[in-house]
């Protein structure tokens, strides 16, 4: 752990202008951060605590949509009722992460900037070219088990650990990010990137930039949505592979379709192809089966992860029916 | 660079260390360090973990951040981190513990060839860290020539005479405390380097000085269990009998000591068979040197024969309860002795009973709730039944409170309570009257807190030391002048109930314990208690038993496992006390759950690295993933084990022993998978 100076700011105004002094990183929840610091993987040296910001509520609009503040913790949000009843797939994800106490302590803006649990990205003595741009790789021949089949390329197949941000891109989020020079608004779908060449670059935000909200739309699928999970043990634990999908049906056709995929990609993954197979065909298990093929035909396996193209398929045909039951 | 950060007062390293020697490390002589290999003995690296130099700040933080600072520089060679990589060199170490690792009874080749029904099969269990909540400490305080260590061992009498040998001090010059721990498993048990870097940089720095271990080093630097490669042969008549058992192990050991997981030595006598042969194998590799966790040898080992036996039970088409009482062992033919005292066939009905097995359909995959498929399994569980000499002293005091003393350890698991209620019984007073002081090297001698047992070698010391302060307490009351004892013999004066009474008369016409020794101007009165395991070792085999059933409910589509309901019966002579009894039931099948669905700990085969040295990446057991938990106890007492008649073996590791192969089998039983490999993880079962 580095030394490191430590300020709590109460506007917006005044975050972004400590967020601008030497290599000043935002904390909220801390659950990542803090971390990642004991490992010194993150090396601050400076602390811009924006917890008393007045980011904290969910607030309905006039257009039907959401508009959830940076700093709601992840187990207010899951048990907000309107949460559960109208996103039921973002309930569940956030429920199936972490722990009762980690989730009163994370945010959710801190969960979509969390970063991967690859477990070379978290020990300083292994080149990484996320953690140091040009360092190379130590998982692409490394124990790879937990890494990702889907967006790696030759530099990174670290995954994206989130269940919430799946869960986003499934409902089609938007995200608020605060700059000096204003406010824009990022689709979530582009707010986090593939690695490509530049691993170390992992979301649109840019140093010293905040997020504000992120607005649900209203969205046509109601309650019938649907988060699984599979990992290593009941709870508390991370995904090997995880599906959030929403359904709209028209009798027993699939009228419109979401579908994301988690734990196997290196950022929350929206598997538009199988959301095609879905849309206008008949809401059973032979199009789910196939709209799980579509969705890993991407896929492309590491030594020790091969398991997983299996695995999210798995999840995925078990969303789909669970949110058609629902 | 590190020399000059803030805060620090030293820098400890090969280069400046003081001399340090090798103790004996012999077990029996209570001279055990973790790894025989001295710390900064000289400037190789033999594992990735070792511990290279030693930082002392005046803060925590400040000692991390100049670790930082601190620049190794060493040639690099190939290390060897994999067991198959190193097969070639593979060595047949001589004695585990005082027992032989290669044995052979009967002709297992011949026995196996002419065999009705074989099976052959390898079983593999990963390395395991024990991860007690509570990180190893040290606190090492000098006072002259004396030092005081704050610890959290298993073993203060160990930890004293090995510290002692490896500074060059004497023994008397050393003062080991450990009242309480917070869970230990094995990785306490012996004396790791952080006991002996405390105490040097409290020399260096003329400070008190507190060392914690990190979670990361808990991971390297205080043991864990080897891997394990088992190739198991079972031989067996068409009636089940069986006629050879072939228990072949391969296990890693370090590059500085030997550690050996004796995986088959209870395959020898677990059932009744002629033949058999057990064989350890073990490998050098550059990792950190194993150690004892709970149920060493019995636990990798028994998710192996157990296992099998249940392939052969399918082979055979036999129920695996009947498979296992057909084969029941009467005596234990190995040593050739009879056991002091068996109820195994009493676990097996008892739990069997229970968890009502006889509604079990055999066939895979048959038993379904829905989509859901139900699977039972079972195995048998075992530990010996070890004792060791112990002393402990009570002491009645004249405001009437009574300490009962010794340097055994409670590491959770209910030593302060069973000590009390011994002595409370003894005395006939309310428990509340009892304190129980423990974990102190100044306090009478005691043995490890490891091989379960704690309890037959401590609880009859207890009660020694309780009678004997009773006694003396009636001795004294005889000197008493005009008192009710005027003229009476010891033998004549009753001393029970907390009261002092001549003998044939009513309770009420004596006194309390106390006012004996107010009237006589006693401030004390210190009764002692020694015993020792004697020559009922040589005639009889001391050994527990037990059956554990377990139910899982298997969701195939996802490759899920849950389970459902686990249920154990121990036969481990007298229950003491139930509640802290079942309290080590539970344990050991949560642990064993563990073992069995998720732990395993991920070493880079690059560099030996160990990649999931945290309790995020190392998965242990959460309570969803255990429901309910069933835990019986025949409760005969062992006539043998002790001559004071209290008939309890310990039972802290019987418990986790069986749990691993009850689940394999079940989850076989369930969907007709035979998962080897432990542990048993989604990726397994797709
Ligand atoms: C043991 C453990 C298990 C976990 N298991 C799971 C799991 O199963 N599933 C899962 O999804 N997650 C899991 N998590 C991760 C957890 O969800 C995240 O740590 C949490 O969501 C981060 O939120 P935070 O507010 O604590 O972020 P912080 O740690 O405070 O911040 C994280 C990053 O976000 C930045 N940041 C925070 N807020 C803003 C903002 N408003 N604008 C710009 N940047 C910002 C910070 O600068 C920092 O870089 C686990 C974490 C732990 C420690
Ligand atoms: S996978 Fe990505 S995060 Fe992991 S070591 Fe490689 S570059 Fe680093």
């Amino acid at each position: 752990m580095h030394p490191f100076s430590y300020e709590k700011v109460t506007n917006e105004h005044e975050a972004l202008e400590r967020a601008r002094l030497g290599k000043a990183t935002f904390v909220a929840g801390g659950t990542t951060l803090v971390d990642l610091m004991k490992l010194n993987v993150e090396v601050p040296t400076a602390l811009v605590d924006i917890n008393g910001l007045p980011l904290n509520q969910i607030e309905d609009r006039s257009d039907g949509s959401i508009r959830i503040g940076a700093l709601v913790r992840n187990g207010d949000l899951a048990h907000d009722s309107r949460i559960q009843s109208r996103y039921r797939v973002l309930s569940q994800a956030i429920l199936a992460g972490a722990s009762a106490q980690l989730r009163n302590m994370a945010t959710t803006g801190g969960n979509l900037m969390q970063r991967t649990r690859c477990y070379y990205f978290r020990d300083p003595v292994y080149p990484c070219n996320k953690r140091q741009p040009g360092a190379g790789c130590a998982a692409m021949d490394g124990y790879n088990r937990i890494h990702a089949i889907l967006g790696a390329s030759d530099t990174c197949i670290a995954t994206h650990p989130s269940d919430m941000a799946v869960a986003l891109v499934a409902l089609d989020a938007s995200v608020h990010i605060r700059a000096a020079n204003g406010e824009r608004v990022v689709p979530i779908m582009e707010f986090h990137l593939l690695p490509g060449d530049t691993p170390d670059r992992e979301t649109v935000i840019r140093p010293g930039e905040l997020i504000t909200y992120v607005t649900l739309p209203s969205g046509p699928f109601g309650p019938r949505s649907a988060y699984v999970k599979l990992r290593d043990r009941a709870s508390y634990e991370f995904a090997l592979a995880s599906a959030a999908v929403a359904l709209q049906l028209e009798g027993t056709t699939v009228r419109s379709a979401r579908v994301a995929l988690g734990g196997v990609a290196t950022k929350p993954w929206r598997a538009l192809e199988a959301e095609q197979v879905l849309t206008g065909a008949a809401a059973n298990k032979a199009t789910f089966l196939n709209a799980a093929d579509a969705a890993l035909t991407g896929a492309v396996p590491r030594r020790h992860n091969a398991y997983k193209i299996e695995l999210a398929k798995r999840a995925v045909v078990r969303a789909l029916a669970d949110a058609l039951t629902h | 660079m590190a020399e000059k950060a803030p805060g620090v007062l030293a820098v400890i390293h090969h280069g400046n260390a003081p001399t340090l020697y090798r103790p004996d490390n012999d077990f029996m002589s209570a001279s055990k360090p973790g790894e025989a290999r001295v710390v900064f003995e000289d400037d190789r690296v033999h594992y990735s973990g070792q511990y290279v130099a030693i930082i002392v700040a005046e803060t925590l933080e400040q000692a991390r951040y100049a670790a930082e600072l601190v620049q190794v520089s060493y040639a690099v060679e190939d290390p060897t981190i994999e067991t198959d990589a190193a097969l070639d060199s593979a060595y047949l170490p001589d004695e585990f513990f005082g027992e032989k690792l290669t044995t052979t009874r009967g002709d297992p080749d011949v026995a196996l060839s002419r065999a009705a029904v074989t099976h052959a099969a390898t079983y593999t269990t990963p390395i395991e860290h024990h991860n007690p909540i509570e990180p190893s400490a040290s606190v090492a305080v000098w006072n002259g020539d004396e030092l005081t260590l704050y610890e959290t061992t298993q073993w203060v009498a160990g930890a004293r005479k090995t510290v002692a040998q490896t500074l060059g001090m004497p023994e008397e010059k050393i003062h080991i405390v450990s009242p309480f721990i917070g869970g230990g498993f094995g990785c306490k048990g012996f004396v790791w380097p952080h006991s002996i870097l405390s105490a040097v940089a409290a020399k260096r720095v003329n400070r008190p000085v507190k060392l914690n271990l990190t979670r990361k080093h808990m991971f390297s630097a205080c043991g864990h269990r080897s891997e394990t490669k088992q190739y198991v042969q079972l031989g067996a008549e068409r009636n089940g009998r069986l006629v050879a058992i072939d228990h072949d192990t391969v296990v890693q050991t370090s590059m500085v000591d030997e550690f050996v997981e004796a995986c088959g030595n209870t395959s020898r006598f677990l059932y009744s068979c002629p033949n058999v042969r057990v064989r350890h194998r073990a490998v050098r590799v550059n990792v950190a040197t194993p150690t004892p966790m709970r149920a060493p040898g019995e636990n990798p080992g028994l998710f192996a024969l157990e296992s099998a036996l249940d392939e052969l039970a399918y082979l055979l088409n036999m129920d695996p309860v009947e498979l296992r009482i057909v084969n029941h062992a009467d005596v234990n033919e190995q040593a050739r002795r009879p056991w002091s005292s068996k109820y195994l066939k009493e676990c097996y009905r008892m739990g069997a009973e229970r968890f009502g097995w006889a509604k079990r359909a055999p066939q895979p995959g048959s038993m379904r709730d829905g989509n859901v498929l139900v699977g039972w399994g079972m195995a048998t569980a075992t530990y010996p039944g070890i004792r060791s000499p112990g002393a402990a002293k009570v002491r009645l005091l004249q405001d009437g409170h009574v300490d009962v003393v010794s340097a055994t350890q409670d590491m959770g698991g209910g030593t302060y309570t069973t000590m009390a209620q011994i002595a409370a019984d003894v005395m006939g007073i309310a428990i509340e009257r009892i304190r129980t002081v423990l974990g102190d090297s100044l306090l009478p001698p005691a043995p490890v807190s490891g091989g379960s047992m704690t309890t037959a070698s401590i609880l009859p010391a207890t009660r020694k030391a309780a009678q004997d302060a009773l006694s003396k307490l009636r001795h004294l009351a005889a000197t008493m002048p005009a008192s009710p004892f005027t003229n009476r013999r010891p033998d004549d004066i009753v001393a029970e109930g907390g009261r002092v009474f001549p003998k044939g008369a009513h309770p009420s016409s004596g006194l309390p314990y106390e006012d004996v020794l107010k009237r006589t101007n006693q401030t004390e009165i210190e009764g002692e208690g020694y015993t020792e395991p004697g020559p009922e070792r040589d005639k009889y085999a001391f050994q527990s038993f037990g059956a554990q059933f377990v139910e899982v409910r298997v969701d195939p589509e996802i490759a899920k496992v849950q389970i459902s309901r686990v249920v154990s019966a121990f036969d481990v002579g007298k229950i003491v006390n139930a509640k802290t009894a079942r309290s080590q039931g539970y344990s050991g099948v949560v642990m064993g759950v563990g073992v069995a669905l998720m732990e395993h700990t991920v070493y880079d085969s690059r560099d030996g690295s160990i990649i999931t040295s945290n309790l995020a990446d190392y998965a242990i057991p959460v309570n969803a993933d255990t429901r309910s938990i069933d835990i019986l106890f025949v409760d005969k007492p062992d006539p043998f084990i002790d001559s004071d008649g209290l008939g309890a073996r310990g039972l802290g590791e019987i418990t986790v022993t069986g749990v691993a192969p009850a689940v394999a089998n079940a989850v076989y039983h369930a969907t007709g998978r035979r998962i080897r490999d432990l542990p048993i993880t989604p990726d397994k079962l797709l």
